[in-house]
């Protein structure tokens, strides 16, 4: 996968993850361009389409659109499958996720994405194992938290 | 928990944290770039600071940033300053900003090598995963060339969750340093046969994405990934797996022989899915391409799997998916093309059973089965059991039995007798014998009519000129069916030679209509009196009677006869098992007419046949569709149909919206068709209820429950008005006080990451958890979808519980809709009233004399005017109401007591007269007994 993109129906971009090198300017182009498309095409068209040499696959959950960009000879339903996946992950995490979930926690529906996807290949294809890292690099987080509020216990 | 601790704690030594930059961004809507330079500019001030955790906040806001398009890259040092943090809190937020924000050119990329070397080594594993994550996303050939061999030696890390990464990131290591691959590669096939499954899965897919740039040299791996193939479970490895075959088999030919097994079985797997996918709306389209499959199929074992999946499909829930019944039967009819099937039996099972349910397809199914029979030649190939000229045995059934329905019966009267008819199985002969007959009774009533008598003589003399072959039969059933129609005809023919009308009583011989019968049919029918269902009629069989030697009966399916002794009692699992293996029964009788939904009509209380519901249908189709492959026309028919009633559907809408534009009707989005959208061209019988187009507002229901006794005072403030309901206080030990909540999400939309928060008092403090700020809220631990409550409990912390408080609250919350959500918030107020700290406490009357006698109590009176009640329903509300219990009640005068969670006594002496009552009070706390006096003042000046 080259990339991945969550963007709203407003067309703000809520989300994005390259897994390859671009400079700013390039990504900015891209994703402007690739909301602009995905925006404009009507409900019932294909969630595939051939954009510059790469393919698009797109999904629309609610009011968010998740987008990936595969090369040609990758697979378009593995890759919705994969779009299917990563939101299934998020509905669980937050429980019925909804967009102002990724909104206001960003980095994690970034860490998540990161235990799922590496490098653009599915890394792991358990949920459970998925969920399981994510929850104890969370408490491994709060424990060092903790640790750090001693520090600034004085404060209080 | 903890995590909001110190986002609590953070709030207050920053002016802003991630949320609140997002909240401010949102509430900017107008002037967003003004408002976010502004921001900019502290996170600068905040990026200068040497406290690590201000400088991974900032740089947390910084990626969100980058994420709108915002230039961060002045930032990147400290990016790799947050990165190189010892605390993993903020270590996951440098890495993240750096996956995000860095890329081949970043300069500062040159001072992490050696800050990433150091966490991939780290004996946390979770260091280890951060620090590849990242490495994933910015890696340069520098960066490749430079930690290669760490990455080669964390593949054969301990832990399968650093091997897994290692393995993944491998590949992007390769891409930018080739070099790496050579010595890399024995340890990368080796993780093909790593134990775990996520490790394996990753090194198929970094081999198979290796593999796709030069299939060649992989091709000695084909035996390791065969065996992969067929022993893993995982379906995105198979995937991948079947694509590098994709790419081995055009350089080794051999391969494509040995991966038919294995395809085939996975072919199978995808058709069981297919089961499940159905709908009406897509039913035709898949069957269609199902039938492409069936045409294409090589092998009659994969062939007969197609077949059965296709009825299987079809048949499913009492034909639920199927729209078009016409549709069907030409699909059936289909599928008798089919040479060497062993599935014969199940097609002509499918044809009668739709044949008989679906009245108003009968015609079409005669015309169809008629031309079976007629071309039976086609069908008599395979002559094994179970072949397909088994159809031919529901062909004939159906041909004669709805005889009336043909067109020309004359000519499939003449079908059914042909010579060749007796080289088919016995059992279906005799059905052709039979329903020969029938057929008979048919042609000559409708040739009894006409001048010409000839006619009839006619038939006859075929009839007697060919029933003779089965006579001579070797099937016992077919030779004695034969030869009783033979005579039958014979004496026909007689009295029509005398000109006598036989036309009338030969049609009676077969009069009667078969209808289907409701499960619940029998239920209409009284039991005559005096008639014991449960009672034995003979002695049962001993349990050894073995029943599947039952030859197998045509017509009807014999019960067998079974013996008991009389027995009166019969136990309920016996008759559990019976009613059982009842439905059982029915669900295979074609002649039963299966629970359903869409068989569900109103019946009328009269027993008889009129109200035995057969599944009617509303043809909007044309009956025929000329040409023998005709399920595709049907596609092609349904297809249009929907179109109409789609145009309709509009049309009506539109008018519907026009009505609405008054209103305050939400306009609705008219997304893609759903399966409710899709009526069935044959009987439609959904019921749909109108949901109001306004949702209702959200109403949360607050109150509260008391855990250990009886209730107090409730009050329930309902947003977005306050109202006053019932709610219980509840009271534990000596400090504390537990509050149950009872949420009620009222309105049509999804609620969620509910915060309840409280603000606290001197004297009482909602209970947060170690840590936490004074402020800072507490999730509801649940979330609600549309009209569900739940209950979630908040223990506060009272100092002092002799005046009554009130603690302003609020409730935020998020409301989820289709394709939007909002974030809301709800103010309350929680009143602790006195008589919530009181705990009913039965005392005796000894006891309650001492407690007056000791002197330690102040006494209090209040007098109320008024009253108009029963004196114990006046006791009764105080006790209620109050939490007091009656310690001696003597004529109109009563002495009640109560105890508060921190220990004080409440004693009352209670008196009426007329309607004046008053009450006079002692306590050990007198600021506790005014407010508890004032309360009962309250209570009674209410009513």
């Amino acid at each position: 996968m080259q990339f991945m993109l969550l963007f709203s129906r407003q067309g703000k971009l809520r989300l994005q993850k390259w897994y390859v090198p671009l400079s700013d300017k390039e990504r900015k182009k891209i994703s402007r361009d690739l909301v602009q498309t995905i925006l404009a095409r009507k409900p019932k068209m294909c969630s595939f389409l051939e954009w510059r040499d790469l393919k698009i696959v797109y999904k629309r959950y609610a009011s968010l659109y998740f987008c990936c960009a595969v090369e040609d000879q990758d697979n378009e339903l593995i890759t919705l499958e994969i779009i299917h996946r990563y939101v299934e992950l998020l509905d669980k995490y937050f429980g019925s996720v909804c967009e102002l979930d990724i909104i206001f926690n960003f980095e994690k529906a970034y860490f998540i994405l990161d235990e799922f996807l590496l490098g653009g290949e599915a890394q792991e294809t358990s949920k459970k194992n998925v969920l399981k890292a994510i929850e104890q690099a969370d408490l491994l987080q709060e424990v060092s938290m903790l640790s750090s509020i001693d520090g600034f216990s004085w404060l209080f | 928990m903890a995590l909001k601790i110190v986002k609590g704690s953070i709030d207050r030594m920053f002016d802003k944290n991630l949320q609140d930059l997002v909240r401010g961004i949102r509430n900017h809507k107008e002037d967003e770039a003004k408002y976010i330079s502004t921001c900019i500019d502290e996170i600068k001030q905040e990026l200068k600071q040497d406290n690590i955790a201000v400088k991974a906040n900032a740089v947390c806001k910084l990626t969100y940033l980058q994420m709108l398009g915002y230039d961060v890259s002045w930032a990147a040092f400290n990016i790799v300053e947050v990165m190189s943090s010892s605390k993993f809190t903020y270590k996951r937020i440098g890495y993240l900003a750096a996956s995000q924000c860095f890329h081949e050119s970043t300069d500062v990329i040159m001072l992490t090598t050696n800050q990433i070397r150091k966490d991939l080594s780290s004996p946390n594993q979770y260091d280890t995963g951060v620090a590849l994550t990242g490495l994933s996303c910015f890696v340069t050939p520098d960066l490749a060339r430079d930690l290669a061999n760490d990455i080669m030696t964390l593949m054969s890390h301990t832990k399968p969750y650093i091997r897994k990464k290692a393995v993944l990131i491998m590949y992007k290591v390769f891409l930018k340093y080739p070099e790496s691959l050579r010595p890399a590669f024995p340890r990368l096939k080796e993780k093909l046969e790593d134990p775990d499954p996520g490790v394996q899965s990753a090194a198929v897919n970094v081999i198979c994405e290796l593999a796709r740039r030069n299939p060649k040299n992989y091709l000695s791996l084909a035996p390791l990934f065969f065996k992969l193939m067929t022993s893993s479970t995982n379906n995105w490895v198979l995937i991948k797996i079947i694509k590098l075959f994709g790419a081995l088999t055009p350089l080794e030919p051999r391969l494509g022989k040995k991966l038919i097994e294995p395809l085939t079985n996975l072919i199978h797997r995808a058709l069981d899915l297919l089961y499940g996918m159905v709908s009406k709306k897509n039913l035709m389209e898949i069957v269609k391409k199902l039938m492409l499959h069936v045409d294409k199929a090589e092998g009659t074992t994969y062939r007969d799997e197609l077949l059965t999946k296709i009825i299987d499909i079809c048949s499913q829930s009492n034909y639920q998916y199927i729209t078009n019944f016409e549709w069907y039967i030409s699909i059936l009819v289909e599928l008798t093309r089919l040479e060497g099937t062993r599935h014969g039996h199940l097609i002509a099972s499918q044809m009668l059973d739709v044949a008989i349910r679906v009245k108003a397809i009968r015609a079409f199914a005669v015309a169809q089965m008629a031309t079976l029979l007629d071309n039976a030649h086609l069908l008599t190939g395979n002559m094994q059991r179970n072949g397909i000229c088994e159809v031919l045995y529901a062909a004939a059934w159906i041909c004669g039995e709805f005889s009336e329905h043909l067109e020309n019966p004359i000519q499939t009267l003449e079908a059914m007798l042909r010579p060749k008819v007796a080289t088919l199985p016995g059992h279906i002969q005799a059905v052709y014998v039979q329903n020969a007959a029938k057929l008979f009774a048919t042609v000559l009533k409708g040739q009894e009519g006409n001048t010409d008598s000839t006619a009839a003589q006619e038939t006859s003399q075929l009839m007697i000129d060919r029933l003779p072959l089965f006579v001579q039969s070797a099937n016992l059933e077919v030779q004695e069916r034969a030869s009783c129609i033979l005579q039958l005809v014979k004496y026909i023919q007689k009295l029509q030679q005398k000109d006598v009308e036989v036309a009338e009583e030969v049609s009676a011989l077969f009069a009667g209509e078969l209808n289907p019968v409701a499960p619940k049919a029998q239920k209409k029918v009284p039991v005559p009196e005096g008639l014991d269902l449960d009672a034995w009629i003979n002695e049962p069989p001993s349990e050894s009677e073995s029943e599947d030697e039952q030859p197998k009966a045509i017509f009807a399916k014999e019960e067998p006869k079974h013996s008991r002794p009389r027995h009166t009692e019969v136990d309920e699992k016996e008759l559990a098992r019976r009613r059982e293996a009842r439905k059982q029964e029915q669900a295979n009788n074609p002649f039963y007419i299966k629970a359903s939904p869409s068989s569900q009509k109103v019946y009328q209380d009269t027993p008889g046949v009129e109200h035995i519901p057969v599944v009617q249908i509303d043809l909007s189709v044309p009956l025929k569709v000329p040409g023998m492959p005709m399920s595709d026309q049907y596609v092609k028919l349904e297809e249009e149909r929907r179109q109409k009633e789609r145009a309709e559907k509009k049309k009506k809408e539109k008018k519907k919206r026009k009505e609405k534009r008054s209103g305050r009707g939400k306009k609705q989005d008219s997304g893609p068709e759903s399966e409710e959208d899709i009526t069935p061209a044959h009987m439609v019988d959904i019921v749909t209820e109108e949901m109001p187009e306004n949702a209702l507002p959200i109403l949360i229901l607050f109150y509260f429950l008391s855990v250990n006794i009886l209730l107090t005072e409730m009050i329930a403030f309902f947003w977005p008005s306050f109202k006053v309901c019932d709610i219980q206080g509840n009271l534990q030990d000596g400090s504390q006080v537990v509050v149950s909540v009872i949420f009620e999400n009222k309105c049509d939309s999804f609620l969620k990451s509910m915060e309840f928060n409280v603000l606290d008092s001197l004297n009482s403090k909602l209970q947060r958890p170690e840590g936490s700020g004074p402020h800072d809220g507490l999730t509801v631990p649940f979330q609600l979808p549309p009209g569900v409550s739940n209950e979630a409990r908040f223990v506060f912390t009272v100092q002092s519980i002799v005046m009554p408080q009130k603690l302003k609250g609020t409730l935020t919350f998020i409301v989820k809709n289709e394709d939007s959500s909002t974030h809301e918030k709800l103010d309350f107020k929680l009143h602790f009233t006195c008589t919530s700290y009181l705990i009913t406490t039965p005392c005796y009357s000894d006891a309650f004399a001492k407690l007056l006698e000791s002197g330690d109590l102040k006494g209090s009176s209040v007098r109320l005017e008024g009253v108009n009640m029963p004196f114990h329903h006046l006791l009764a509300r105080i006790c209620f109401h109050h939490h007091f219990s009656v310690v001696e009640r003597i004529d109109s005068c009563a002495s009640m007591y109560s105890r508060s969670i921190q220990g004080h006594h409440v004693c009352l002496l209670v008196k009426t007269s007329g309607q004046t009552v008053s009450i006079d009070a002692k306590c050990d706390e007198p600021t506790l007994l005014g407010n508890v006096l004032d309360e009962i003042k309250q209570t009674f000046s209410q009513c």
